[in-house]
């Protein structure tokens, strides 16, 4: 891992990206986790198992 | 892996890495593959599903063949370096290092069965580890280096996904999900052999007992007939078993007669046999005139895949009832 405070503005450039695309897929990994969840509870809900 | 890639001390980055480099790892091209595979499992197993879950499993399914690429790419980085469709990949190319495409994988791999087990069943998400697993560990750690059969065996990992996405949807596991199993475990070896007889120079080169490598041009342009000839007829099969219908079983006659003939004509001719004038055409590897037909045959093979699927995924969606003509 390249040392953040002496990366060229490339480095630091490729470092942003990746830490969006990193924040997008924890965001995207909670929304699923929080629907996936009302979708279930939904579905006992309206017929609960016996 | 090599004595040389297992060093402690991991090589200095060439330049650092995009997202999109990450992304590279999880083999985009071949994820498209296995999600358009598991949908077709998935929709056939003709059961309803709420369509969000359904995108969970289908989510879960690629993100697991995702994980299993990257894991893949980790440890074959030393061969992949020496093969130019290879040598481009992240970690060769000296943008990633290969214990972050170690970790990337592992992690997903826990995340997608996980969430396959919790959110849609446990069946599916067994089927799912053993797919990740069978492809990390058998075909890439031990079946891809020691034998001329890996892509034969390992090809069940590529098989597995219509059934995974079955599983998903059904919680069951029936003939009819195998069946599209064994169509794509046929279809592997002629699709990867007909690649390696005008790549030899590469799986050589980089030490991979490859069919052609090993048992010579001749006895695989046999053996891809053979699986051929097992292939066009199975890829029938689902017209009587109440999978298909009247136009999966058009398409399925037309391909497999077609794939027949390519199979045949690239058993006569004398592909792979050795080095002549070379074509350069633009694509990735130059061939000889006699290699043509492998190229041929290699192209068509993923057609006719893609056609079988479609076809089957056509009919379900458009509500086509299947022919099932053994009844």
């Amino acid at each position: 891992m390249s040392d953040p405070k002496n990366e060229g503005p490339g480095a630091a450039r490729s470092r942003r990206g990746r830490n969006i695309a990193l924040a997008l897929a924890l965001a995207l990994f909670v929304i699923i986790v929080f629907v996936v969840t009302i979708v279930r509870l939904g579905a006992n809900a309206a017929a609960p198992p016996l | 892996m090599t004595d040389q890639s297992v060093s402690s001390e991991a090589p200095p980055l060439i330049q650092a890495a995009s997202w999109r480099d990450y992304l590279r790892l999880l083999k985009p091209r071949v994820m498209s593959l296995v999600v358009f595979t598991a949908l077709t499992g998935l929709l056939c197993a003709r059961t309803p599903m709420n369509p969000i879950l359904a995108a969970v499993a289908i989510l879960c399914i690629a993100v697991g063949a995702g994980a299993s690429g990257a894991l893949n790419m980790w440890y074959d980085a030393d061969i992949d370096a020496l093969m130019r469709r290879t040598r481009g990949r992240p970690i060769p190319a000296g943008r990633v290092q290969g214990a972050d495409a170690l970790a990337m994988g592992v992690t997903l791999s826990m995340f997608s069965v996980a969430m396959m087990g919790l959110a849609i069943n446990w069946l599916a998400a067994g089927l799912l580890a053993f797919t990740i697993v069978f492809y990390a560990v058998v075909y890439t750690m031990w079946l891809k280096r020691r034998t001329p059969q890996n892509i034969v065996i390992g090809g069940l990992a590529g098989a597995l996904p219509p059934l995974v996405g079955w599983a998903a949807a059904s919680g069951t596991a029936p003939l009819n999900a195998w069946l599209l199993v064994a169509i794509v475990f046929f279809w592997t070896p002629p699709h990867f052999w007909a690649l390696s007889l005008y790549t030899t120079e590469d799986y050589a080169r980089a030490g991979v007992p490859m069919m052609p490598v090993v048992r010579g041009a001749a006895s695989t342009r046999r053996q891809i007939l053979a699986y051929s000839v097992i292939l066009a007829p199975l890829g029938l099969a689902p017209a009587f078993t109440g999978l298909g219908g009247a136009l999966y079983l058009a398409v399925a006659a037309c391909g497999g007669l077609l794939m027949l003939v390519l199979a045949a004509r690239l058993a006569l001719s004398d592909a792979g046999d050795g080095a002549g004038r070379r074509i350069d055409d633009g694509a990735l590897y130059a061939v000889t005139p006699s290699s043509k037909p492998a190229r041929n045959l290699f192209a068509f093979s993923i057609l006719y895949l893609f056609s079988l699927f479609a076809a089957l995924l056509i009919e379900r969606v458009a509500g086509f009832a299947p022919l099932d003509l053994l009844r």
